[in-house]
This record gives structure tokens, C-alpha cells and sequence, in this order.
């Protein structure tokens, strides 16, 4: 894969860093055996998602079969093969933001944005997320943006919220 | 597996059973019968579908019997009414999205859910999901080849085809992807199998339990219970697998399966033994005999063309003796075949102009370790695979040549932590994956070996105690392999010194350590050199007689080892005995009861000059095609038109058959009864799969019906009666016969009806020399006779594909594999193609000094710079209109890996 690689590398600066990067974190790892999900996770923090070249970049350096990898990245919801955006919307629908109007949340949210959950925003701002509870029931309904989270969230609020971020 | 003997309670019986032992496996050994579904033997057991539980005293809930290890006290419950509950529940939880259309599926009749289902008596599943069972269509597209079909609808997940593949197959083309209901079986990033690893020896349809994974060929033949089945040995390579084989009501071979417990595949086959039968329903089969009038075939009835022949025999041999006729047996027929052939040539002809293609693949095998050995075969069987820890392999492009021995390879490899070391001048599939790939250039195999040799012996790394022991000529030897100095052989053959250095180590300083070798050491005019290089480096060692150690040639054809053993050989009788021997003749004219020739005959490579110059007129071939697998066969045509007359028995109108004067159809190996002899001296036994075409016969029969007419009565009731000839005159064979096989094979030598066959040869350094004593042989380097030059400046290498077969008659007439890999093409390194400007797919004219084939340029890591590699299988672009006729003096094998070629844009 690097084979065909070079060029793209070569001829794209900023990619060879990302690959660079990658390949300092596999060199770090590789001895360790099911390295596998940990090296996913820093691909993913470097490329913001996992395209299917990178993966098979992986698969080779790890020596482990395309098929693994395949069946690792298409069951784990937190790897995504298509770009994400800027940032992560996570609206969540678990009981007990269901019953306190979460569903009306997530619709404005939907509205506002025009996007479906897995999708992202055609100016690649936002990615919308569904979750089935985050852990913070108390704060009812709740909905995380990145790696912050928003409780007692009503769809004027979120709108509101959502414009913070660029 | 520990052997200490603990105390289990099954269905309040007690046993003592050995600890570590599964309660799967303890039911099964005490004839308790529980079910399975996602279960198979050291294949599958991931204990998924919880068809196997049981009761467990004491246990909070009931356990799975294929995960859960026995334990000392246990007490084991195998049925009751709340086992049966569950095991409903779980068989219904499985049928809960599984389409119940049994009435259009392929596996009806072959699936075990259906099975299952009919046990616990569920018509329909309590948890049945219509709109997925019926309607909703799993997303997958990777089934676009021609060989397997996936219905993700009719998939139950329990993996089984996902464990055959990486377990077995050790290729891992599929996994389990997605989560959830949207779990399902694919390949990495769902796409098409064809560009994955996938070999497809298909495996996986093997191991599904349902219809999701069918052969496509069969879909729609017809279903199990309609079809025939026959266990027989697979007809291609020298493996000699077990296989099953399916026959619909019209005669067709419609389906093969691997036999599970049978050695040496246990269930294993390549795409050739799954998809390959295909051949003999060809309607391009020879039905009736030919005779040639004014240069055109006309029908013959038995009677006609077998007088015509014997009429014609005759004359040849009145008017210029018995030695202008030659005859051909042949690797693809069986030992009774052969056997008969050699007999017919040597009893009736009275010559022993008898050869076979062995000639082509293996005569340097037979020299070489015969000289060395003693014997000329495989030392080891394919099962003793797993005791090896170093696989040194030379040579040999085994995933595609033997594919199911490279799995056994890669699983040692894969399981117990094996080294694999791979000498080939192409980066093949093994050598991708090998611990030490050493990439020489072609034909410096005696070099490379040499310097592996001189390495052991500088540093101490032989096996002093074995040499003094058990073989002679080790001081000569060391005088030659010392000059071999690590420079020179690194320019020689391109490798790195250390890398040599490095091999040499890890081979010799290992516990257990076993050669492979093919093609790449035996077709060089320095083939015999090869081998007795290779015996030299195992003797050396003391690599050698004992389980894990030995020399393995991997045999190319079905029954090339038969073939050989049955006496198609121009110096020998039946196994081996020496036709220039007076005890062994006296034998063999006792026997048989004529005078015989005393004369070693010619071998097949020196037949066309023979003709040519006059010596040789007549050819009576069984099976053979030399015009497609000899070398430099613009020149075999000459000698072939040059002889008076041409007699061939085949089962296609081959490239050869078209030329002859007389043309007999016989049967194929799936139609036969009789055996083959494989590559780890197994005789099996084959059993007719099919009914032959209505005016075929047996090629013994045929050879026995010329042989009377001539004169010689030859008449066999069956094949068993002249295995029991050979038994009679063959030391090595003479505790084989037909009634003992019926219960699996035997390895020669088993010398007596009592013997159990033996599966290592000079066990214990005991080698069948004169002197008991293995010979170490020095040998120079010899440069290839030709070697790239101005005006050829690349090197040709040929050899096989996994898709195809020798000269192409079976393999092309199998529609999925001829579709797979319709045509010929060049495989040129990159640095190549640029250099020449050549661009991937691009038809270029590849030329030799003998003639020229204009081929697909195929841009490929395997060939190194300089060399480039074609195979021999297609008769529209031969690759032997290239290659090189020079011989080997010993063997006179050709020189098929080496020959200097031009690549032209056209």
C-alpha cells in the first residue's frame, strides 16, 4: 500500500505528517499484541475519520488481515469511514431523555442542520450523532457536542448552543 | 493434552476419560449424541450457536459442550427436557432470520439447520422476523466470481465459513462485518472476493452448514439426495486428495467435496479439485476410435483400429526392430495403466523405449535421490508437516502448484510458530509470507546451496555424529563446497550474503527440519546437480529419517510417483529394479515369459531427434500431449511428422492426438478403477465417479487388446488383478492390492499383506545403498545453457498457475476456471515494463531462439528485474515454442526454468 502511497505522500506535505504521525504511534505499538483498536482510535484522531487507504495501511503494518480490520471498523459506532465534521453533535435518545423531550431536540436539531444521524452537514461543521445514554440522566435531556456536554436541553437552546460553533 | 485420567459422570455412567478433553468431545468418544451447529472439528469451535449445551451438576447454567473442558467429578446431563427446551430455542433463534424457501435452495438435503429442524420438529420459528427472513436484502456484492455464491438471506453467522478460511485455507479473505442484525459475512471492505487473497479452494461452502455459501457451478444440478456420490483421489496434482464426487442422473460430475477424515487433505481441495471435474462431461470427449485416411479422421469401430495398429506395429518392428517403436505411459493414468504400458513396450514390443512425462518433472528426482538415497521419493508424509520447525522450501510455488499442502505449510507455520524459509527466484504467495525469502537469480540453485553448505561447515553447524554414522564422501565434498566462498555466491546469485548466513543458521541449528522442493530445482540442465545438492544439504544436517526431517520433492501429476514406480522408465522395471540387471530380467522374462531387451531405451526427450534422423518410426502413446509439453516443440512437430506411424489413446483430440494415425478413446482417472501413487508414496485407491462415454475403454484395456491382436496374450480380469501382478514382481508394492485399499491408502515400501506401509523412508539413517549409507556428493556450479545475452536480454522462466493445469486439456475445459483465466500473459517486473516502455495489459511478442508467442504483459512484484515468467497451459500462445531443449546429461530433463527471451512492443 505505501507502495502506491508514495507519490500521493510526496506530492501532498501534509499528508506525509499525518502518515508520519501514524507511523510513530505503530512503531510505538506494534510489539504489542491487539494493538489493533488503539492504533484505529489514533488513525482516527489524526485523519478525523478512517479512510479505506489508511486502514489497509494499518491491516499491512500491523499484519493483520484487511478482513479483521474490516470487521473491527464497520461494528465499533465510534470509527467512521466517511469524513467527519468539525464537530460531533450527540443527541441522545436513551430513556431517560427520551421521556423528558429529547425526540424534540434531536427533530430541531435535524431541522436546523438539515442532516440525518450519521450524517454530516454539507459545509462539514457538524456530524449528528444519536447515542442511547450518556450517563448524565440527571441532566435530562442531554446532548454533547464534542467532548462537552449540555444538559436540560430544550430545541430553542440547542439552536442557540449550535451557533457557538464554527 | 495432558494424558492423566479423571472421573466424569455422563447420564449417570461413569468414565475415566483424559483431562482437557471437551464434554463435546467426551460424549462423542463414549457414544453419547449431542448436537452441533456451528461446531467443526479444529476448524470451527467458538461454541456460538449453543446447540451443544448440556447440564452440568452443580453448574449455575446449562454449558456449552464444544468450549467447556471436562473436569475431575464432573456430571453430565446430554438430554433432558430443559436441555431440549433450549437447544429449540437457540435452533429457533437461528431460524429466526433464515428464509424457509428449502424448495429452490441448493442445500436441501445438505443443510444441517434444515436437519436440526426436522429433529426438534419446528415449522416455524417462534422468533421469526418475516420482513428479514423474506424480504429485506442484506447489503453485499462480493460475489462476482465464478466460483462461489453468497446469499447473506439464507447466513446464520455461525461463522463456520469465516473459521474454514482461516483456519484451513489460512488466507482470511472473509470476516464477520457490521454489528448487530446488520451482521454479516464479507469480505474486507465488501469487495469482490477475486481481489482479496481468496484462492478459492473453497473452503468456506464447505464448511457452511446451509445454502448461503454454494458452489456456483452447481447451483440449480440437482439436489443431493438425486446425486451420486463416489469417493475417489482428485486428478490433478500429486497431492493425491481424497475427494468426493457428485453425479446427476444424466452422467454429469456436478459437485466435489474434500473428505473430512482421510489423509493427507482431511477435507482440504484447491480450486482445481473443487471446480476441476468439469473436463470429463465435456462434450468434446473422444466416443469412437479414429483412423487417419488422406489426412482426416474418420470413426473406426475397436475391431478395425485395433488390428490396424497391431498390423502396423508389426510391421515397424519386423522391418526395423523393436527398438524404432517408442512408448509412452503417462503421469494421469493410473499405476495399472502404466504397468500395463511398460509391459506391452517391453513383453510385446520387445523395447525398452518406454517413458513417461515424469521425464519432464521429475527425472532429476529419480537420479538424484536415488543416487544419494537409494529411493527416489518423498521421504516424509503430508501429515508430518506439523512436527516440522524449520520448512525450507526451494523452488517450489506450492499455493499455487500444490495449494493444499502450502495451507498445511502456513498452518505450522501459522499454529505452532514454524520458520518458513523460501529460496525462489519469484516472489510467490509462500514467499510473501516467509520468515527468510531468499530471491536468487534462476538457475544458481547449486551455488546458493553450496554457500548455504559452506556456511554450515565453517561454523561448525554440521551434524558430525550423523555424517560419520550414516553416509560417505563427506571429505570429497568439503573440498568443493570450500571454495564456494560467500562473495562468490552472492554475486552469483544475487543474494546477500547475510541473508545466506542467516538461512544457513536457522536451518541447520534446527530441532526438526524438512525440504520442499518442485520444478524450480528439477527442469535445469543441471537438474540432477540440483537434487543431489539438496540430498547433500539434509545429509549434512542429519535433516533426515526421522518424523520432521526429510526431503520432500512435491510431484507435479496425479500419479507421477506411480508412473515412475510402475517401470515407464527406459532403465527400469517396476520399482526400479534395473532392466541392465540379469536377476532382475531373469525375473521379469520368467514372468512374462519372453525375452527382454537388456538395452536401457530411450528417454521421451530424445525421441523427436531419433526421429528425426530415422532411428525412431513409431509411437504408441498413452495420454501424453508432448506437443504442448516438451520443449522447443516446433521441433517435436518435426520429429512427430517425421515417424511412420502415431498411435494415442486420450480422452480429447489433443494437440498431439491431431497428428496421429490412430486415435483410441479411453477413459478418465474419474472414471476409473485403479490407483495412483502420491506425492508421499500413498497408494490410494480411485473408484469410478461416472459411467465413461459409451465407446470408450480403459487405457490398460486398450494397451492389452492391442498387445493380444499382436501376438502376446494380455488379458486382466480387472485392475485388482494387475495390481496383484505388480504386487507379484514389485518388492516395494508387494503388499498392496486393491481389497486393502478399499480402507485407505498404503505407503510404499509394504513389502508383505501384513505390512502397514511405511510412512518414513530411512528411518533411523538406514538408507538402501550397498553400503547402508547415504552418499553426500560434491558438485559444481554449472551456468544454465543459456544464459541472456545482446540480442535476448531477458531470462524466461515457465512453470504453472493455481487456475490451470499442464498442457491445459482438463483445466481449459472448465468453464469457471477457463473463464477466470482465459488467456496467457507475461509477468514482467516493474523495472521492466518502464524500461521498455510496456504498459500493464498491453499485448507484447515475447521471442526466444526457437520461435515466438505474443502474450498479456502483466506488471507484477513476483519476477525480479531481468526475468520475466510465463506458464505452459495455453495452446493458443505455448509457452514451450520457447524454452530451450537442452538437457540435463543424467536425467535428461529439459531446461524449462531458463531460457533467454526479447520482449517487443507490438
Amino acid at each position: 500500500m505505501r507502495m502506491n502511497l508514495e507519490d500521493r505522500l510526496n506530492e501532498n506535505p501534509e499528508l506525509k505528517k499525518q502518515f508520519d504521525e501514524l507511523d510513530a504511534y505503530i512503531d510505538e505499538k506494534a510489539s504489542q499484541q491487539g494493538s489493533l483498536i488503539n492504533v484505529m482510535h489514533r488513525a482516527q484522531e489524526i485523519f478525523g475519520y478512517l479512510p479505506d487507504d489508511v486502514l489497509y495501511y494499518v491491516a499491512k503494518r500491523l499484519n493483520v488481515p484487511r478482513s479483521t480490520v474490516y470487521g473491527v471498523v464497520t461494528f465499533y459506532h465510534f470509527f467512521s469511514r466517511v469524513p467527519k465534521g468539525r464537530h460531533t453533535v450527540s443527541v441522545c435518545l436513551g430513556t431517560a431523555c427520551y421521556v423528558r423531550g429529547g425526540s424534540t431536540v434531536y427533530d430541531r436539531v435535524m431541522k436546523t442542520l438539515g442532516i440525518k444521524a450519521g450524517e454530516t452537514s454539507q459545509d462539514r461543521r457538524f456530524t449528528l450523532d444519536l447515542v442511547r445514554c450518556v450517563g448524565a440522566c440527571g441532566l435530562a435531556p442531554v446532548v454533547v457536542i464534542d467532548k462537552d456536554t449540555y444538559g436540560r436541553m430544550t430545541p430553542d437552546k440547542v439552536v442557540t448552543l449550535l451557533n457557538k460553533y464554527a | 493434552m495432558s494424558e492423566k485420567l479423571i472421573s466424569v459422570k455422563i447420564d449417570g455412567k461413569d468414565y475415566q476419560l483424559p483431562s482437557g478433553m471437551t464434554i463435546l468431545d467426551a460424549c462423542k468418544n463414549t457414544g453419547y449424541d449431542v448436537p452441533t451447529l456451528c461446531y467443526l472439528e479444529g476448524i470451527a469451535e467458538e461454541g456460538a450457536c449453543g446447540m451443544c449445551v448440556v447440564e452440568v451438576k452443580k453448574a449455575r447454567t446449562l454449558q456449552r459442550a464444544c468450549v467447556t473442558k471436562i473436569t475431575d467429578g464432573m456430571e453430565i446431563t446430554t438430554d433432558s427436557p430443559g436441555i431440549h427446551d433450549a437447544r429449540q430455542t437457540n435452533l429457533e433463534l437461528a431460524l429466526a432470520h433464515h428464509p424457509l424457501d428449502c424448495m429452490t435452495c441448493d442445500a436441501d438435503g445438505d443443510c444441517e439447520l434444515q436437519e436440526l429442524a426436522y429433529q426438534f420438529g419446528i415449522k416455524k420459528s417462534e422468533f421469526l422476523v418475516e420482513k428479514e427472513a423474506f424480504e429485506a436484502q442484506k447489503e453485499t456484492s462480493w460475489d462476482t466470481n465464478p466460483f462461489i455464491q453468497f446469499d447473506p438471506q439464507k447466513c446464520i453467522l455461525c461463522r463456520r465459513c469465516v473459521d474454514s478460511c482461516e483456519n484451513q485455507a489460512l488466507v482470511e479473505a472473509i470476516g464477520v462485518a457490521m454489528r448487530g442484525s446488520r451482521s454479516v459475512v464479507s469480505t474486507p471492505f465488501n469487495v469482490p472476493l477475486e481481489q482479496t487473497d481468496c484462492q478459492f479452494c473453497g473452503a468456506c461452502v464447505q464448511a457452511c452448514p446451509v445454502g448461503a455459501l454454494v458452489e456456483k457451478p452447481r447451483v440449480g444440478k440437482g439436489k443431493i439426495f438425486n446425486l451420486e456420490k463416489t469417493d475417489t483421489v482428485c486428478a490433478y496434482c500429486g497431492t493425491g486428495c481424497n475427494i468426493t464426487l457428485y453425479k446427476d442422473k444424466k452422467n454429469d460430475l456436478v459437485m466435489a467435496r474434500g473428505i473430512d477424515d482421510a489423509l493427507p487433505n482431511k477435507g482440504r481441495l484447491c480450486v482445481k479439485g473443487r471446480y476441476g471435474y468439469e473436463y470429463v462431461n465435456s462434450k468434446e470427449r473422444l466416443t469412437k476410435p479414429l483412423i487417419k485416411e488422406n489426412g482426416k479422421f474418420r470413426e473406426a469401430t475397436w475391431e478395425e483400429a485395433i488390428a490396424y495398429t497391431a498390423t502396423k506395429l508389426q510391421e515397424i518392428k519386423d522391418k526395423y526392430g523393436p527398438d524404432a517403436i517408442g512408448v509412452l505411459g503417462s503421469s494421469r493414468c493410473t499405476n495399472e495403466d502404466n504397468f500395463g504400458v511398460q509391459k506391452f513396450a517391453r513383453a510385446v514390443i520387445g523395447t525398452n523405449n518406454v517413458d513417461n512425462c515424469a521425464r519432464l518433472c521429475h527425472a532429476s528426482t529419480i537420479a538424484g535421490l536415488g543416487k544419494a538415497l537409494g529411493a527416489a521419493a518423498a521421504t516424509n508424509p503430508v501429515d508430518d508437516i506439523k512436527n516440522v520447525d524449520v520448512m525450507f522450501v526451494i523452488g517450489s510455488n506450492m499455493t499455487e502448484t500444490h495449494p493444499v499442502i502450502a495451507q498445511f505449510v502456513k498452518e505450522n507455520k501459522k499454529k505452532r510458530g514454524a520458520k518458513l524459509i523460501v529460496c525462489d527466484p519469484r516472489k510467490t504467495d509462500l514467499a510473501k509470507v516467509a520468515d527468510i525469502y531468499i530471491q536468487h537469480f534462476p538457475g544458481t540453485d547449486v551455488a546458493l546451496l553450496n554457500g548455504l553448505m559452506k556456511v554450515m561447515v565453517d561454523k561448525g553447524l554440521v551434524n558430525k555424529e550423523f555424517i560419520e554414522a550414516h553416509t560417505e564422501g563427506y571429505e570429497e565434498f568439503v573440498k568443493v563446497v570450500s571454495k564456494y566462498e560467500l562473495d562468490m555466491v552472492s554475486r552469483l546469485t544475487r543474494v546477500d550474503k547475510a541473508l545466506i548466513e542467516e538461512a544457513a543458521m536457522v536451518y541447520a541449528s534446527a530441532l526438526n527440519a524438512t525440504i520442499f522442493y518442485t520444478m524450480g530445482i528439477t527442469q535445469h540442465s543441471v537438474g540432477t546437480d540440483n537434487v543431489l545438492s539438496i540430498a547433500n544439504l539434509a545429509l549434512v544436517t542429519g535433516h533426515i529419517g526421522r518424523e520432521g526431517n526429510g526431503i520432500n520433492p512435491l510431484r507435479g501429476q496425479a500419479n507421477v510417483q506411480g508412473s515412475c514406480d510402475m517401470g515407464a522408465l527406459p532403465d527400469v522395471y517396476p520399482g526400479y529394479q534395473k532392466v541392465a540387471d540379469p536377476a532382475a530380467r531373469e525375473k521379469f522374462e520368467k514372468a512374462w515369459g519372453v525375452r527382454l531387451s537388456d538395452k536401457p531405451g530411450l528417454p521421451v526427450t530424445e525421441f523427436g531427434e531419433a526421429a528425426l534422423a530415422g532411428h525412431l518410426k513409431a509411437i504408441y502413446s498413452m495420454g501424453e500431449n508432448p506437443l504442448m509439453t516438451e520443449p522447443d516443440i516446433t521441433h517435436v512437430r518435426k520429429g512427430l511428422e517425421a515417424l511412420d506411424f502415431l498411435a494415442v489413446q486420450e480422452i480429447f483430440l489433443s494437440e498431439t492426438a491431431e497428428l496421429a494415425d490412430v486415435v483410441f478413446p479411453s477413459a478418465a482417472a474419474y472414471e476409473k478403477e485403479g490407483t495412483f501413487t502420491n506425492t508421499e508414496r500413498r497408494v490410494q485407491l480411485l473408484r469410478p465417479a461416472r459411467e465413461m462415454p459409451d465407446d470408450a475403454k480403459l487405457d490398460w484395456e486398450i494397451v492389452s487388446l492391442v498387445a493380444t491382436k499382436m501376438g502376446y496374450s494380455m488379458t486382466y480380469r480387472n485392475a485388482a488383478a494387475i495390481m496383484d501382478e505388480i504386487a507379484s514382481l514389485t518388492p516395494s508394492y508387494a503388499g498392496i492390492h486393491h481389497w486393502r485399499l478399499e480402507k485407505g491408502g498404503l505407503q510404499w515400501p509394504c513389502p508383505s499383506d501384513d505390512h502397514a506401509g511405511t510412512k518414513i523412508l530411512h528411518y533411523g539413517g538406514v538408507f538402501k545403498r550397498p553400503s547402508g549409507k547415504a552418499l553426500i556428493s560434491p558438485v559444481e556450479y554449472i551456468e544454465a545453457k543459456e544464459l541472456p545475452d545482446k540480442d535476448y536480454p531477458i531470462l524466461l522462466t515457465t512453470g504453472r498457475i493455481l487456475y490451470h493445469y499442464h498442457s491445459g486439456q482438463e483445466s481449459r475445459r472448465v468453464k469457471v476456471l477457463d473463464t477466470f483465466v482465459p488467456r496467457n500473459y507475461v509477468e514482467i517486473s516493474r523495472e521492466d515494463a518502464e524500461a521498455l516502455r510496456l504498459e500493464h495489459g498491453e499485448t507484447v511478442r515475447d521471442s526466444t531462439r526457437r520461435g515466438s508467442i505474443d502474450v498479456e504483459a502483466r506488471i507484477s512484484e513476483k519476477p525480479m528485474q531481468g526475468v520475466v515468467f510465463i506458464s505452459l497451459h495455453f495452446r493458443e500462445a505455448s509457452a514451450n515454442l520457447l524454452t530451450n531443449a537442452a538437457l540435463d546429461p543424467v536425467a535428461k530433463i529439459p531446461e524449462f526454468k531458463v531460457a533467454a527471451c526479447r520482449i517487443d512492443k507490438i
